[in-house]
């Protein structure tokens, strides 16, 4: 009992920092980072939630596959740090101040929500409670269509991703290439 | 654990997204941003799918998942092709849909 407040008292610290550091890191390939850390630290508490297949689905798909693409993009586009707002800038003093308003807020809604289960520890489950079968078998019969969507919209997503990648000068039509002279060999530049 | 301290845990994480979202002007730490917004919204499903015993939020959370994963794919390849347009890549400069 004491072990599991204690381990989500670590992780959500971590998740914390992990999230602060998104925000107030300013190159963006430390920020990324960041995330990866705050991604694993929530994979810890979904187990603490009894949800095993999400946190394994957490750590596979965001913090393996999402992360990835972010870190290859960093790299592509080169990180460099970001500029920062001169200091007299409205959005620099109303950003932090409208989150915090929105926190104070949740955290009202929360408590007078009058919920009494709050402060328990949640239903009675069974141990094969978020386990990939039961998650499965719910995917397959009672809520196949927002599964079958969902599929759909990746689809739909894949596409639109290659559409985008494939355009190369934006709206506008390139010019056909004027015929190259066969070049003897190619030779492969690395950049430093 | 009580389930409130995980939902007041989903909406600091939450906040801490949006503040990002506002204050930073790289438009791909602002998709980590909305990751992090995203992410703060499946730690509340999943708490309160403990909270009923039910396994429907669990479901409703992988789905927001891939709902992130397609949020990010699309919103990457707009953030390369800004890039190999030559344009800055930078929220305060994008100005070509502003109505």
């Amino acid at each position: 009992m004491w072990f599991e407040q204690v381990l989500f008292f670590i992780v959500a610290a971590g998740a914390l920092a992990g999230a602060l550091g998104v925000v107030m890191l300013r190159n963006p390939f430390y920020s990324v980072l960041a995330l990866v850390v705050h991604l694993v630290a929530l994979a810890v508490l979904f187990l603490l939630l009894q949800a095993a297949f999400l946190a394994a689905a957490q750590v596979v798909v965001y913090a393996g596959a999402v992360m990835v693409l972010y870190i290859f993009v960093v790299a592509y586009i080169g990180g460099q740090d970001e500029q920062l707002r001169p200091d007299d800038s409205l959005i620099t003093s109303f950003g932090p101040l409208f989150a915090a308003a929105i926190a104070v807020e949740l955290c009202f809604a929360l408590i007078g929500s009058g919920l009494e289960a709050l402060d328990t520890r949640g239903a009675d489950v069974g141990p094969g409670f978020g386990s990939p079968g039961e998650i499965g078998s719910l995917l397959l019969r009672r809520l196949l269509v927002p599964f079958e969507a969902a599929s759909y919209l990746l689809l739909v997503a894949a596409v639109g991703a290659v559409v985008l990648a494939g355009r190369r000068r934006g709206l506008e039509e390139e010019p056909p290439a004027p015929p190259r002279e066969p070049a003897p060999t190619e030779t492969l530049e690395i950049r430093a | 654990m009580d389930v409130i301290w995980f939902l007041v845990l989903s909406a600091f994480i939450f906040c801490i997204g949006a503040a990002g979202v506002i204050i930073r002007r790289d438009p791909l730490v602002i998709l980590l941003c909305l990751e992090l917004m995203l992410n703060g919204g499946n730690l509340a499903l999943i708490s309160f799918s403990r909270m009923h015993g039910g396994q429907e939020g669990q479901v409703f959370a992988l789905i927001v998942m891939v709902i992130a994963a397609c949020e990010v794919v699309i919103g990457l390849g707009i953030i390369v092709a800004m890039y190999r347009n030559r344009l800055r890549i930078d929220v305060d400069e994008m100005t070509e849909l502003r109505g």
